[in-house]
């Protein structure tokens, strides 16, 4: 286990290396000079614009440009924005509201859809099961972007229920953008326990505990429930790395001030170092929470062995 | 085994209180022609509600997107009167008109051919892209495999935030139908690299490979004729309900101002216009995404069904 982990280690590396030279290039690719655009209407002297240049080492090559980059990056020194604020600062002041907007995702993930993919799963094509089906099929059709404005709309406005904009009233706030967040994973979910749970129903281990006598309850918490939910569990691990990895559209909606729309607003503005800090952020997420899930995979599953 | 064998046997069976499995086989052995997994698909979608929802949905947007003036009861969507601005809908005008006083349905009803076109060209794109490198890693393996797999991963780590970026800078050339569809496309095609990658491992250390093999067959000739059309099937459920995928992310790329650009019509567009009038008038984001959906939904229902048709295990 402990080698297996350590070779993925060193996997990540290079994937992690690539992608943000990647990003890195991209960014530098983008048109226009950033530092023209500085100065607004009034262009700004020549030796300011050779001194900020020489500041963002932006005379450069692209590869040196990278190699100092990352230089710095070692320091947890992720560089500035134009204005001269740390882009760590950045990630400091909105990373909260990303992990705040994603555990709330997860956690109607966990209840709505678990909940629901267990009662379709113990009655397979029943009336709940059939019920499920279509709502999951509808829920995924529908995308996120019309989603956040029909929630927004309906049980924001209208109704009344939820705050539709910012962050002013705590947790309570994130509910709406959680739910609207998590509705495709939610659905995903619903649908694996289904199928996982409908699988378990007719193996053997839960013929014998339903012939022991146990009660029917006890026969699906603590038998069935507790094997179907490995493929669950280690999908919304993975899921979280990516829900932490920009929410663009529902922060932008919902007006939350996360990393989502920092990037995003980052991109417009051509902050290249904000966009590459960021982005690099996301996809440390990604690949972090893909490695814990490959682990638990093997810890929750004894069959499984790297080794 | 002719019906009466098989009703005698089933008879049996019912007396002796057991199974054999014999009176109602899944493939009749003794029939000269077994059915192929196409025929036994498409036996099974026949009688599929969720695929002729989805295949009737498909059409008829497809239908929308090639003779739009034909659904836009031949309204120019360009014919535009600011005296009508938000007009909420009339008997004339069923879904009422724009901020610029534009007849809705005209423009919701334009909105598809864009939407579509970049869904097909984005798939294809991803198609390419997916099916060679997973191709060529599955079968070359080795380091070949090592490296196009590290490759994979670090797009599989990149978000969509990405294409972004790549339809600013302007690398793919002038934003249109095109460039979107490329970018979308170069931040799709991991899944399908996946999917192919895994069945030529799958199957080329199979006997009838290495037959091809001895027989003097390229490693072309091996994997185009042998080897990819294992890989239909999976990949065939994938590109449809990835067209579907692909309509939603153009929609949200045009949406947040990167994607299509005014006067391209699109209900990515459309929506974002009307976002800021969603108080007073709720309809201009309501109708295009009815439309959007409905689009989505129609690609993802005939691919859940496909993927139900073509799955041997889930018949029962």
């Amino acid at each position: 286990m402990g080698r297996y982990i350590a070779r993925r280690l060193l996997l990540t590396i290079p994937v992690l290396l690539g992608a943000s030279f990647l990003i890195f290039a991209m960014v530098y690719a983008l048109p226009g000079d950033p530092i023209r655009a500085l100065g607004g209407d009034r262009p700004l002297s020549p030796a300011v614009v050779a001194q900020l240049r020489d500041q963002f080492n932006l005379n450069d090559p692209l590869w040196l440009q990278y190699v100092k980059y990352l230089g710095n990056a070692l320091h947890l020194d992720l560089g500035t924005d134009f204005r001269g604020r740390p882009v760590l600062a950045t990630i400091e002041q909105r990373l909260p509201v990303t992990v705040k907007l994603a555990a709330v995702a997860i956690f109607f993930e966990v209840v709505i859809g678990i909940v629901a993919g267990v009662l379709a799963g113990i009655r397979k094509n029943g009336y709940f099961d059939n019920l499920v089906l279509v709502a999951t099929t509808l829920i995924v059709s529908i995308p996120i972007l019309v989603l956040a404005f029909v929630a927004q709309y309906t049980l924001g406005l209208k109704l009344g229920w939820f705050p539709t904009s910012g962050t002013k009233e705590g947790l309570y706030s994130y509910a709406l953008p959680g739910l609207v967040l998590a509705s495709g994973s939610l659905a995903y979910v619903a649908r694996l326990t289904r199928t996982s749970i409908a699988e378990n129903m007719r193996a053997d281990y839960v013929r014998t505990a339903k012939a022991k006598g146990l009660p029917p309850r006890t026969v699906i918490v603590r038998h069935t429930l507790r094997n179907s939910l490995i493929p669950v569990v280690t999908f919304i691990g993975a899921d979280a790395g990516t829900l932490l990895g920009g929410a663009i559209v529902t922060e932008t909606v919902f007006n939350l001030p996360g990393l989502g729309r920092a990037v995003f607003e980052a991109i417009r503005g051509q902050e290249g170092s904000v966009v590459v800090g960021i982005v690099t952020l996301f996809v440390f997420f990604f690949i972090f929470f893909n490695l814990v899930v490959d682990v638990l995979y093997a810890v929750l599953d004894p069959r499984i062995r790297y080794d | 085994m002719t019906e009466q064998q098989q009703s005698d046997l089933l008879h049996d069976e019912v007396q002796a209180g057991t199974t054999t499995g014999l009176a109602s086989p899944s493939v009749d052995v003794t029939s000269s022609r077994q059915n192929s997994l196409w025929s036994d698909a498409w036996a099974q979608l026949r009688r599929s509600v969720m695929f002729w929802t989805g295949a009737v949905l498909g059409l008829i947007f497809v239908l929308m997107a090639v003779f739009p003036s034909l659904f836009a009861r031949g309204i120019d969507p360009r014919d535009c009167d600011l005296s009508n601005s938000k007009g909420t809908p009339t008997g004339a005008h069923w879904l009422g008109y724009d901020q610029q006083g534009c007849d809705y349905l005209a423009n919701v009803v334009y909105g598809a051919r864009n939407s579509l076109l970049i869904g097909f060209l984005g798939v294809l794109g991803v198609l390419i892209l997916g099916v060679i490198v997973g191709a060529i890693a599955g079968f070359y393996g080795r380091g070949i495999d090592s490296v196009l797999s590290r490759l994979t991963d670090i797009f599989y780590a990149l978000p969509l935030v990405l294409g972004i970026v790549l339809l600013r800078t302007g690398v793919l050339g002038e934003r249109g139908p095109r460039t979107v569809a490329i970018a979308l496309a170069l931040f799709s095609w991991m899944t399908a690299m996946r999917l192919v990658r895994s069945q030529v491992i799958a199957v080329k250390s199979s006997d009838y490979v290495a037959a091809a093999r001895a027989m003097g067959a390229s490693d072309i000739r091996i994997l185009v004729r042998h080897i990819l059309p294992n890989a239909v099937a999976p990949v065939l459920v994938f590109a449809t309900i990835t067209t579907g995928v692909l309509i939603a992310a153009e929609a949200t790329l045009t949406f947040l101002g990167v994607g299509l650009q005014a006067p391209a019509i699109s209900w990515g567009l459309q929506i974002a216009n009307g976002q800021t009038l969603l108080r007073t008038a709720p309809h201009l984001v309501l109708f295009p995404s009815i439309a959007l959906t409905l689009t989505v939904m129609a690609f993802i229902l005939v691919g859940d069904a496909l993927r139900d048709a073509l799955d041997p295990r889930q018949r029962s």
